[in-house]
């Protein structure tokens, strides 16, 4: 009895895991901090120097990252690595303090004072 | 059906009652969800992707939204109370609309400062030179084209300092355009990317093309790219038409001036279905009275007649990713020149009175057809197709032009990337075919040509300080054989605001000799064809490489936004079909022996001196030299210097669009050399240099509303004429009637208005 249920919970991982195919072209989306266009370069520049990344386009009002990428070749989780590194913060995880630094005074979208200076 | 259905009935029911019928039909809400979707577009945006990236939408006072993704669509959950849905995009008019069904929507957002109430903050700009793109572009848009009321695509560069308007004779009133210190035919003119000028309709082509049917024109220094052909050399002109999506609904323009023109344009748009729109645009131009102010017995300009009529289609289904074009026009001009009395019935053929006719029947046809792949914005596929038939009958005194030109073209591309982005490519194939029919002087120079081609170009852009685009493409042509043409451009960012680049590449066409040099047949010159056994009339391709370099920085100074440019282009002939106009009695064709080039420096300054007035300076130098078999000379009717002033005045706009605009250009241009006439006799002589002289041209324009204005001008302020336009005007059968030397305005003074209406 034990051994047909583990069976039959063997056959349906392999089934789950067989339509999980991995796409070549996949469409995510991904939440990341900023505040302006320059910004936005160094976002989309790091997830381009993701293998695997095709095509990226971050929007400055709604801090989408839109992602077309290779699933063989990346996942969501080494693109935001990548942006981390670059000091933007994304899905809640915190850019650690010394990258968030290096960006200029301008992309500190951390400080409420640069954000509203930048609405106008 | 059923859902959709309940709806318009709650809509339609009184308010008493939707409480009811909402308890109701709640139960089909709960086990189907409803979702609206739309697609939220700009008319700013490029043609081919109008939607809006990242618009926010929300039903009003809920916390139900949505955001529009790359093409601009968003799906939004609905629910039969919701009936306000607020459109919201940063710096854009935020849109409350009633929706009362489930139907698609698609909404047009406005920027914010075309708001009445708001004032102007930062507007876009007229002229627009590009920081981004790797090739040296400059884009003239709409605002810019109507700083030069009139009339058509050839005087549309009166107020950019980039292209050269030469009149082509003392007869036809033909503005030429050059560029880089070389004429029309070395510039590739496209029309919508479509090779159109070309061929047959060479010289009157430009002035085929109505002023308010371009919505844009992008000009390209240097090398272009090689997707649209091989016959670029000197630059690239890009003509982009109206569209019906986009276009005003219904546009009059009247205009008319003291020069005997009239002209009348009217554009109708109008949408068929939602994925269908379509445009009829007609232009005339008449023009009837006779003017000969310089009392030499000659027509100042030729009397005229045109109508053009246009018909576009456009297809756009976004949500697919399809996007199609569908273009018909027939032309039809008719010009008389000459005499002042001559009459084409009676002395038409006659050696009483010398006179001329040009009779011009156009029609194009063209199909263009693109596909986004909807799941990868980055790769889409296009197609183009052309076809035009070009007749033109003419005579001049006895001398006759007959040409017909039936060409086609087609081209297919495909756009991708190579692993991201950053590197993209443009590959294709495409066929052209010209058939000529052409007679000079009843012999009979008919050809044909056709060409197959293959290209590949490759963009790489590092997002930040470099980008590249390199380009070839291998044609195989029944006339100039089979041949590579390369092309690159690089663009560097070595600091802020400023940008460096540099391209280099070569192009190569077949030499229409009379098509392009039409105003010898107005002149006693003998027609000297020196046939070097080549295919074309005896002649070899032009073959030609180009390169260049120009730097451009934006600058901030007292807080005003401004940007200074440098360019410096060479264009050097391996063949040239030379030109040889220094025998007086002679016009002669003839291979390039020995060295020819064009080397050309232009300085230009646009400065914002505050958001009302804006400055432009500019200063070009050039320097062309060709072996003759004379020697070496410079080019005639070409101004060493030249220099060139734009100031344009804006009062701020008032409540309805309310405002006047003012526009001035200033021209100075300097001493020309002109073809050798020392072999005539001493009362047909001209000197050696033409003076130097400056012209000066002003236009008001009066806005009323958003629907109405007016404008008012004056050509050529100044009053300058050219003494003599037209050699031995008083023996115009003689030897030595020449009307091709040509160095300043026949006319003088002109003073014109208009005014055009449209509704949105």
């Amino acid at each position: 009895m034990k051994k047909s249920i583990l069976i039959v919970c063997l056959l349906l991982v392999g089934f789950s895991s067989a339509a999980q195919k991995k796409k070549k072209n996949s469409k995510v989306t991904i939440e990341v901090d900023g505040v302006c266009m320059m910004c936005k370069k160094r976002i989309e520049k790091a997830a381009l120097n993701t293998k695997g990344v095709k095509f990226a386009s971050w929007d400055l009002k709604t801090h989408q990252l839109s992602l077309i990428l290779d699933e063989n070749k990346t996942g969501t989780k080494i693109i935001q690595q990548n942006i981390l590194a670059v000091g933007h913060d994304t899905n809640g995880i915190k850019a650690k303090d010394h990258a968030y630094n290096s960006n200029p005074a301008c992309c500190k979208y951390r400080d409420k004072n640069v954000v509203e200076s930048h609405k106008n | 059906m059923i859902n959709r259905l309940v709806i318009k009935v709650k809509f339609n029911s009184m308010k008493k009652n939707s409480f009811f019928i909402i308890l109701i039909f709640l139960p089909t809400f709960l086990f189907s969800q409803e979702i609206l979707k739309g697609m939220i577009m700009d008319k700013n945006n490029p043609k081919d992707n109008l939607g809006v990236f990242g618009a926010n939408v929300f039903w009003l006072n809920t916390s139900v939204g949505a955001t529009t993704d790359e093409k601009g669509w968003f799906q939004i959950p609905y629910k039969k109370n919701f009936n306000k849905l607020v459109v919201s995009y940063v710096g854009y008019k935020t849109d409350t609309l009633n929706i009362t069904d489930l139907e698609p929507i698609h909404h047009f957002i406005t920027p914010e400062n075309e708001l009445d109430e708001i004032s102007v903050k930062s507007k876009k700009r007229a002229t627009q030179r590009s920081f981004v793109q790797t090739k040296n572009v400059f884009t003239v848009n709409s605002d810019e084209l109507l700083k030069a009321a009139c009339c058509n695509l050839a005087e549309s560069f009166e107020t950019n300092p980039s292209i050269d308007v030469n009149f082509s004779d003392a007869l036809t009133g033909t503005r030429q355009i050059q560029m880089l210190g070389l004429k029309s035919p070395y510039l590739l003119i496209t029309q919508e990317n479509i090779p159109s000028i070309r061929g047959a309709a060479q010289v009157y082509g430009l002035t085929f093309t109505p002023g308010t049917w371009v919505e844009s024109i992008q000009i390209t220094k240097g090398a272009g790219s090689v997707i649209n052909g091989y016959e670029s050399i000197s630059g690239q002109i890009n003509a982009e038409l109206v569209k019906p999506l986009t276009d005003k609904r219904f546009f009059l323009n009247a205009y008319g001036s003291m020069g005997g023109r009239l002209e009348l344009n009217t554009h109708y748009n109008h949408q068929i279905s939602e994925k269908w729109q379509t445009g009829v645009y007609i232009h005339g131009d008449y023009r009837g009275e006779k003017f000969d102010r310089n009392k030499d017995g000659f027509l100042d300009n030729p009397l005229t007649n045109q109508i053009n009529v246009m018909n576009r289609w456009q297809y756009l289904d976004a949500e697919k990713g399809w996007v199609s074009f569908i273009n018909i026009r027939f032309m039809d001009d008719s010009k008389q020149t000459g005499a002042l009395n001559f009459n084409p019935n009676q002395d038409g053929g006659q050696t009483n009175i010398w006179g001329g006719e040009i009779d011009t029947k156009r029609f194009e046809s063209s199909l263009k057809l693109g596909y986004v792949f909807p799941e990868l914005p980055f790769q889409s596929f296009g197609f183009q197709f052309a076809y035009s038939n070009h007749e033109q009958d003419s005579y001049f005194g006895l001398k006759t032009y007959d040409i017909q030109h039936q060409s086609m073209y087609s081209n297919l591309l495909f756009n991708s990337i190579i692993g991201d982005t950053r590197n993209k490519f443009t590959t294709g194939l495409n066929f052209t075919y010209d058939a000529y029919n052409e007679f000079v002087n009843l012999i009979n120079f008919s050809r044909n040509e056709n060409s197959f081609g293959g290209f590949f170009e490759y963009a790489y852009d590092n997002l930040e300080n470099f980008s590249l685009t390199a380009g070839i493409r291998v044609d195989t042509h029944n006339l100039l054989g089979t041949f590579l043409t390369p092309r690159l451009h690089l663009r560097f960012v070595p600091w802020e605001k400023g940008v460096l680049r540099a391209s280099i590449g070569q192009g190569r066409k077949s030499a229409n000799i009379f098509a392009e040099n039409q105003q010898l047949f107005a002149s006693s010159r003998q027609i000297d064809v020196q046939s070097s056994g080549g295919k074309i009339y005896g002649l070899d391709p032009e073959v030609a490489w180009n390169y260049g370099v120009s730097y451009l920085q934006g600058f901030n100074l007292f807080n005003k936004k401004g940007d200074i440019s440098l360019d410096f282009y060479r264009t050097h002939f391996q063949n040239q079909v030379v030109v040889d106009w220094e025998n007086a009695q002679r016009i002669s064709f003839y291979n390039l022996e020995g060295d020819s080039y064009a080397n050309s420096f232009q300085t230009e300054i646009n400065y914002f001196i505050n958001d009302y007035l804006n400055l432009r300076l500019a200063y070009k130098y050039y320097d062309i030299q060709t072996d003759y078999t004379s020697g070496k000379l410079s080019k005639p009717l070409t101004p060493n210097h030249r220099f060139f002033a734009n100031i344009s005045y804006e009062t701020k706009q008032l409540r309805l669009n309310n405002q006047w605009k003012f526009d001035a250009t200033f021209n100075l241009i300097g001493e020309q050399r002109l073809p050798n006439t020392s072999m005539n006799p001493v009362q047909y002589q001209l000197g050696e240099y033409s003076n130097s002289y400056s012209l000066l041209n002003f236009q008001v324009t009066k806005v009323f509303s958003k629907k109405f204005e007016f404008y008012i001008g004056g050509e050529n302020l100044t009053n300058l004429k050219q003494k003599n336009p037209i050699l031995a005007a008083d023996d115009p059968f003689g030897d030595n009637f020449d009307t091709t030397i040509i160095y300043a305005p026949i006319f003088g003074r002109m003073f014109y208005s208009g005014l055009r209406f449209k509704i949105d």
